[in-house]
């Protein structure tokens, strides 16, 4: 039973004050010398959002980014927008009091797999199931890497590093599983070099009225480079790479050689296209929970099959605008509220001078 | 004896009394809280100044009839300004075997002891330890005792009402509030109209409870029982309009309050934790007047989501106790370097760990002060009584908001749930804050950039932008910054600045002098204290006089940074005392930061000092009996002395 609060379904930014005035990656870009290691995946992602901001046509100061604590959590710097490095995997709780009290800006977090994961997983599962309206970017390279190579919540069972030298005994975590079990109202996945998915990823993100989690496929050259080698190599890639788009049938790979997936049981599976009636083969919607699911399944830490784009895109109250309406209505119900009756309260005496 | 003889000697003798304590115990689901609470309205109602002590097991429903489960509630009232909830009741009222047997302890010989005997079976006797019933044998030979069958005479009030005899026998608190109040003259159309407002969506609830009230005022009327009824006038208090008040209400009205004074939309994150949870209640039912509330899925989440409403522009507070200071530690050091407004509300209880949960203690002074990674410092506020939660509150978000920065109030469990009567402020008197947000580029290169950690030249607060202005868009964080541009800096001139001016902030900020009560200006030793032991360390100071001596006491409101004038203070006096419900935390900062020999007295029971036992103390001190007059490195001293008290 969900409590209907009335409130109009509107979009990410409706309540930003929008700008016509040209804006360009240079007026998102900060004074500040970036300070990433040479081919890190955060350099291919930094320029994607410096790209992508100036096109939401809203005001520059509108916007915030939050951080946590890791490599990746140095974004806010770079970025010339309002913006707070924060403490280790806290970010989406500064976050969400933040979206609670200002519905005026877009608000951001930037995180890492030991950020969201590990440390701050509490708060992103229950950000996520709250749905407040704010947008988080997990750079999952797999790895710590401020730390200087320790495997993380995302490390492949068996890796080995500077904390496990006999190979880790850690399962993972599947970041997009892990958001769709937690009510994430939108998940999305893309890989860091792909500038066009990645942006139009980002682009539904912002424009989807809730918490919206885009995990982010990204290499640490340092200290687990390659990790996405298999869905970078055009020698491999197409057999792997599933992008799913709302409304479209699955299938992938290339057109002389197609695969599609098709379910089986409770299960999906990937088969060749040639093989199944074009009727067997799933079209995606981004509305079905349980097919974001099972496509989330699809793709395990060897990266078999691994599926990007958008996985759910599904409208509910957020949190943030089912509390604003609360304090409007008490505000409504009570126009005239008067400190000194709240403070004198029903049983008063007077002692006269 | 006659009918003739009742009719005679049915109007009993008005004894007129200055003060008395009242103590009802019972088990935890018998609604002591609730009749003391009734009680207490009724008393202030009545012009009575008064005091009170709730004190209730941690669990919500122990096993009924146990010891662990005994649940009381005790007041204090008087014609004078009280200052403590008083230290031995001068009537018991005991629902069943348990709560006599806890409490009996507690009465002083020829006490009043009223006892509800419909629960003194053999069975509760036995689950308590009682071989014999003691209302049959002369264990309770020394008190007045008046054994009357509660739960039987209420479920003969109610026959008619058709009720159980379950849902009768509920009422049964009530019988022992009407014959209560019968008992001491109290005024009781609040609590009829209280309990036909509280049980509105059940009309015969209320009218059960209502009848139960008015039989036990009866049943005192009627029987010949009770010889004296007392009468204490009303305390000739300030001139102004009073209510009555817990602390945790306080706090929470300070809160809203700091809204209006600051024209800042509150946002409170809180996770619920005993005993500051009530103040997240309360909050949440003033969102008319711009409150949000937020319960948040931890502690940590609750002060983060603070802090982001705060660099929102909105005035961001947590509430917690001990545990919840503890997670927090790491965002509390965050706003610190962040230089943000932020009200840390700590409602102390036992520790360490979960410690007691529902009892006071005041040994979280040392973590307000240094529980931070690195040099951290910040403003510690500290309400002395109930009704003091709101000015504490009130005082902090100014502090907050003019200088920048977390400012922690330390209330404790003894002033959240206490009561007294409140003098109400005039809100049209409550001095604004301007926030000051800044709306312009700054630099002073005259480069038209915005420098976020530029200082104001007096205050040393840095400028506080909120997103969605224009030409300031700033980026700050945890890392350090350098001195007024904020950037990242590692320099290591720079770093070593910033934790000075982060410290000179702190310390610059204004406070006001620390007051010396010492009436014949002649006393040798000054008792200091802070939080909530004002009360029994003013009210043993008075006893202390009115035996002939000379003494003088003090109370550091502003633990941080402390009054301009207090090392003066203590070093006038041969001998300065801290007495303090941790081991020394306050006498600790004393000597540390004023080198003066400060004595302590400690207890760390779970309850509040009793005026009595600080008499004797401060009695021992003057007559140079304490073995810590006599020595010059006396540090913690007390817990056995305090057991003998």
């Amino acid at each position: 039973m969900s409590t209907d609060l009335g409130l109009p379904s509107i979009g990410g930014l409706d309540l930003v004050p929008h700008t016509d005035a040209k804006q360009t990656a240079k007026d998102y870009t900060s004074d500040q010398e970036v300070r990433w290691c040479p081919g890190c995946g955060d350099y291919a992602v930094l320029a994607a959002v410096r790209q992508f901001l100036p096109t939401l046509g809203i005001k520059r100061e509108n916007t915030v980014f939050v951080s946590g604590i890791g490599c990746s959590s140095r974004f806010p710097y770079y970025l010339n927008t309002y913006g707070m490095h924060s403490i280790h995997g806290r970010a989406p709780t500064i976050a969400t009091g933040l979206a609670v009290s200002r519905p005026d800006l877009s608000v951001w977090v930037v995180t890492g797999d030991g950020d969201a994961l590990s440390i701050g997983g509490n708060h992103l599962i229950h950000a996520l199931r709250r749905n407040v309206n704010l947008k988080i970017l997990l750079f999952n390279n797999r790895i710590y890497g401020l730390t200087k190579g320790q495997y993380s919540p995302t490390s492949e069972v068996g890796k080995v590093t500077k904390s496990t030298p006999m190979g880790s005994v850690d399962h993972p975590f599947n970041p997009v599983s892990l958001a769709l079990g937690a009510e994430a109202s939108f998940v999305g996945r893309a890989l860091d070099s792909d500038r066009k998915s990645l942006t139009e990823v980002l682009g539904a993100a912002a424009a989807h009225r809730g918490s919206a989690l885009v995990e982010i496929f990204q290499d640490c050259p340092i200290f687990n480079d390659g990790s996405f080698d298999l869905l970078r190599k055009p020698e491999t890639k197409d057999q792997r790479l599933i992008a799913v788009r709302d409304g479209e049938p699955i299938v992938f790979g290339p057109a002389d050689d197609q695969y599609a997936v098709v379910q089986k049981g409770f299960r999906l599976e990937v088969v060749k296209a040639a093989s199944v009636d074009p009727s067997e083969i799933v079209i995606h919607d981004a509305a079905n929970h349980e097919l974001a699911f099972a496509l989330s399944r699809l793709s395990d830490q060897n990266l078999d099959h691994t599926v990007t784009g958008i996985f759910r895109n599904v409208d509910r109250t957020t949190y943030d605008d089912g509390a604003r309406a609360q304090v409007q209505q008490a505000k409504d119900r009570n126009p005239d509220v008067d400190l000194q009756a709240l403070l004198n309260g029903r049983d008063t005496w007077t002692i006269a001078g | 004896m006659t009918t003739n003889d009742v009719a005679v000697t049915s109007e009993p003798e008005v004894v007129t009394k200055d003060r008395v304590v009242i103590r009802f115990a019972g088990d935890s689901g018998d609604g002591m809280q609730l009749t003391g609470d009734r009680f207490t309205s009724e008393t202030a109602a009545f012009g009575n100044d008064l005091s009170t002590l709730p004190n209730y097991p941690a669990e919500i429903r122990a096993p009924a009839g146990t010891l662990p489960g005994v649940s009381s509630f005790q007041l204090h009232f008087a014609n004078y300004d009280i200052l403590t909830p008083g230290d031995r009741p001068d009537v018991l009222v005991a629902m069943n075997p348990a709560a006599l047997k806890a409490n009996i302890g507690d009465l002083p010989h020829g006490g009043v002891l009223i006892v509800n005997t419909d629960e003194f079976t053999k069975r509760n006797l036995t689950k308590v330890g009682y071989d014999a019933n003691p209302l049959e044998d002369d264990s309770l030979a020394d008190f007045q005792v008046h054994p009357v069958a509660m739960a039987t005479l209420t479920r003969g009030a109610l026959e008619e009402t058709g009720l159980s005899k379950k849902d009768a026998e509920r009422a049964k608190n009530m019988f022992a509030l009407g014959l209560l109040s019968w008992m001491y003259h109290r005024p009781h159309e609040g609590t009829e109209r209280f309990l036909r407002e509280k049980f509105a969506r059940k009309p015969e609830i209320a009218e059960a409870n209502v009848l139960a009230f008015r039989a036990g005022h009866a049943y005192g009327e009627t029987t010949e029982a009770f010889a004296v009824t007392y009468e204490v006038a009303p305390a000739k208090l300030a001139p102004g309009t009073y209510r009555q008040i817990t602390g945790n209400t306080a706090m929470s009205y300070g809160i809203v309050a700091a809204g209006r004074t600051t024209g800042l939309p509150v946002f409170l994150g809180s996770y619920p934790i005993t005993p500051a949870s009530d103040i997240l209640h309360e909050l949440s039912k003033h969102k008319a007047f711009g409150v949000t509330t937020f319960q948040a899925e931890d502690e940590i989440a609750g002060v983060g989501s603070a802090i982001g409403a705060s660099f929102g522009g909105a005035l961001g507070v947590t509430t917690t106790s001990g545990p919840g200071i503890s997670l927090k530690s790491e965002a509390i050091g965050l706003a610190v370097s962040l230089e943000l407004p932020l009200l840390v509300i700590d409602v102390q209880r036992g520790g360490p760990s979960t410690g007691l949960p529902t009892k006071t203690e005041q040994a979280d002074l040392l973590q307000a002060m240094f529980g931070r990674n690195g040099e951290a410092p910040l403003p510690i506020i500290a309400p002395q009584s109930p009704g003091d939660c709101f000015h504490a509150a009130l005082e902090a978000a100014a502090v907050a908001v003019r200088y920048r920065t977390p400012v922690i109030v330390l209330s404790d469990g003894a002033l959240a749930n206490g009561s007294e009567p409140w003098n109400v402020p005039d809100v049209s008197a409550l001095e604004p804050v301007d926030p000051q947000f800044a709306t312009a580029p700054n630099a002073p290169d005259g480069s038209g950039e915005f420098w976020p950690y530029l200082r104001d030249s007096e205050t040393l607060a840095r400028p506080w932008a909120v997103p969605g202005t224009p030409g300031l868009e700033h980026r700050v964080g945890g890392l350090e910054k350098a001195d007024g541009r904020g950037s990242i800096s590692y320099d290591p001139d720079n770093h070593d600045r910033m934790i000075r001016l982060r410290q000179a902030k702190i310390d610059g900020i204004t406070v006001p002098d620390i007051e010396v009560d010492d009436p014949s200006g002649e006393a040798e030793l000054l008792v200091i204290g802070w939080g909530s032991t004002f009360g029994p360390i003013v009210a043993g100071a008075r006893r202390v006089r009115g035996k002939g001596h000379k003494i003088a006491t003090a109370h550091v409101r502003n633990l941080n940074p402390m009054p301009a004038n207090l090392g003066e203070v203590l070093r006038r006096y041969k001998t300065v005392l801290a007495p303090e419900m941790n081991l020394g935390q306050l006498a600790l900062l004393l000597r540390g930061r004023y080198l003066v020999d400060v004595k302590s007295y400690t207890k760390v029971s779970g309850l509040p000092f009793k005026a009595e036992e600080l008499q004797d103390v401060f009695l021992d001190y003057l007559s140079g009996d304490h073995p810590d007059t006599n020595t010059t490195n006396g540090a913690t001293h007390g817990a056995v002395t305090g057991a003998q008290a």
